[in-house]
């Protein structure tokens, strides 16, 4: 029996923020042969758990939780004709745009005429900060206890303490509180959070629920299940200060301590990485190094809010639609793009120079009233004066391409003044 | 008088709002500074006089494609009441189907909210 290969125009990969607003804006670019493959049962990605509320306050104005926000997409899909395919892992991509998935137990081939990758992140485990200690149950990452609490109904624990004060450790700090859970603390290596000031107060001030910074997690202990941990302040280079080590009792650990890039077919497809962004290198259409694929949302860099996600993957899918009806090559003319003082990462890593584009960096640290600087050699292309800088907030400039030709030149660098 | 910042909740921007307050008998606000919108004004009055607070949850769902239907208040609660309004929130039960908007609960603990579906669910095939 031979495995029949069947071909799309534009194929997304992944159901999430990311893959429904870039399926749609493909759609909407022209492209009529648009299919949308995602690995869950149902479309939505991480949106489903995100009870909370919050997202869309960009995109519609109005604040609604993940599950409403990502509704408002998946409703569109029907009227746009856009094919879907869930329970369906793509298992490879090759370079040439072939993927070849796993759908209900029959393998696959699909030639696509354009690739989105959005297949989003997955959060770091305690194996990979390898936390010493037993190894009981009772330690999750805090978006499987997302998860298990609601989609599945199951409550993961009575005491609990949180290492890590990203987003999603701080969102469940209050949701385990409003199940009745009694949460004991977050704890924060770092000396400052990395999660939204909002989220700090709505989530763990409003609960009196006490936030360590230098603080970090040196032991788990317990036999079977999770009977308490050490914890200890963190010097300047982040070691335990033994001395002020001290033990809490709790059945629970949730960590939220970041997330990582999902981008095994990525490198599948040869394509050149970011080692800051865990992501893709891409150009002012998304495009990777490999032409034809394109990579946006958190695959691509780690987002803090959705809306962003949307507003990056509609680009991405134009992008992609153009490059099948157009066929247009990568174009030759570069600039490249640099991290200077004070900026931990840019995206994208180079431009044509054709067009306007936005500009998504990270800081290095928290800092106030300083500008963001966008050089060619001498000559300034854009200055951005900005009250808060945090690491923990992505911050996008928009850069015209008049004030881009204006400076010239074949290399931008972008540092915090 | 005296001085209090608040980080203000309305939107992900957080902005830390820095309020004067002459507190006699009723505290007066005499200067507000940081909020970049006129809801983090209004916002921060509020949050002086009763602070309110949107909350989410979750209900189970009998007969449906899922266990459990997500649900959100859709105006804000007095935060001292947010655990009284969980209590009558994990009381409720829903049959399938429901649909976005749905409410499945009217003034818990006496609130001038509605507890509204945020997921829809389908009945079981
Ligand atoms: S003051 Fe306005 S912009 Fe700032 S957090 Fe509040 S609502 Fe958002």
């Amino acid at each position: 029996m031979s495995i029949k290969t069947i071909h799309r125009d534009v194929v997304v990969i992944g159901g999430g923020p990311a893959g429904l607003a870039a399926a749609i804006a493909a759609s909407e670019a022209g492209c009529k042969d648009v299919l949308l493959i995602e690995r869950d049962r149902i479309l939505g990605g991480i949106l489903n758990q995100c009870i909370h509320d919050g997202f869309g306050l960009h995109e519609f104005k109005e604040a609604l939780s993940g599950p409403e926000y990502a509704a408002r997409f998946i409703n569109r899909l029907p009227g746009l004709g856009i094919e879907v395919m869930t329970g369906t892992i793509v298992l490879s991509l090759s370079p040439e745009r072939i993927l070849e998935v796993s759908t209900r137990g029959a393998i696959q081939y699909i030639q696509a005429g354009a690739v989105v990758l959005a297949m989003g992140c997955r959060e770091r485990t305690r194996g990979a900060i390898s936390i010493p200690g037993q190894r009981p149950s009772g330690v999750y990452t805090a978006g499987a206890a997302q998860n298990f609490i609601n989609m599945e109904n199951i409550m993961v624990g009575k005491n609990v303490c949180i290492l890590g004060s990203g987003d999603i450790g701080l969102i469940m700090a209050r949701r385990m509180t409003l199940e009745g859970a009694h949460v004991e603390a977050v704890f924060e290596i770092l000396p400052y959070s990395s999660g939204l000031p909002r989220n700090i107060q709505q989530c763990l001030n409003d609960y009196n629920i006490p936030l360590f910074l230098n603080t970090t997690v040196t032991e788990i202990r317990g036999n079977g299940r999770l009977e308490g941990v050490k914890v200890a302040q963190v010097g300047k280079d982040r070691a335990p200060i033994p001395e002020t080590e001290r033990y809490i009792p709790c059945d629970t650990l949730l960590l939220s301590v970041g997330l990582i890039p999902e981008n095994e077919l990525t490198r599948d497809a040869g394509v050149a990485m970011d080692p800051i962004t865990g992501g893709a290198l891409v150009d002012d259409t998304f495009m990777t190094s490999v032409p034809g694929i394109f990579s946006c949302g958190n695959v691509l860099h780690v987002h803090d809010l959705a809306d962003w996600v949307s507003v990056e993957a509609r680009d991405a899918g134009r992008f992609a639609a153009a490059y099948v009806h157009e066929k247009r090559e990568a174009s030759r003319q570069r600039i490249t793009i640099k991290e200077g003082d004070g900026v931990r990462y840019v995206l994208p890593q180079s431009v044509s120079g054709e067009r306007d584009f936005i500009l998504s960096l990270r800081v290095t640290a928290p800092w106030r009233n300083r500008a963001v600087v966008v050089r060619s050699g001498d000559k300034k292309v854009r200055r951005k004066k900005i009250v808060r800088l945090h690491p923990a907030e992505m911050i996008r400039i928009n850069i015209g391409k008049d004030a881009l030709a204006a400076a010239g030149g074949s290399s931008l660098e972008v540092s915090v003044e | 008088m005296s001085t209090k910042e608040f980080t203000c909740v309305v939107c992900p921007n957080g902005c830390p709002i820095v309020v004067n307050i002459d507190d006699d008998e009723t505290p007066v606000i005499t200067h507000i500074e940081g909020s970049t919108c006129k809801k983090g004004e209004e916002w921060v009055h509020q949050e002086i006089e009763n602070p309110m607070r949107t909350i989410s949850s979750s209900v189970v769902v009998t007969g449906g494609d899922c266990i459990l239907a997500s649900v959100r208040t859709n105006r804000p609660i007095p935060l001292g009441r947010i655990m009284k309004v969980m209590e009558e929130i994990k009381q409720v039960t829903v049959i399938a189907p429901l649909a976005i908007g749905d409410v499945v609960l009217r003034n818990p603990a006496g609130c001038d909210t509605e507890i509204v579906a945020t997921r829809s669910v389908a009945k079981a095939q």
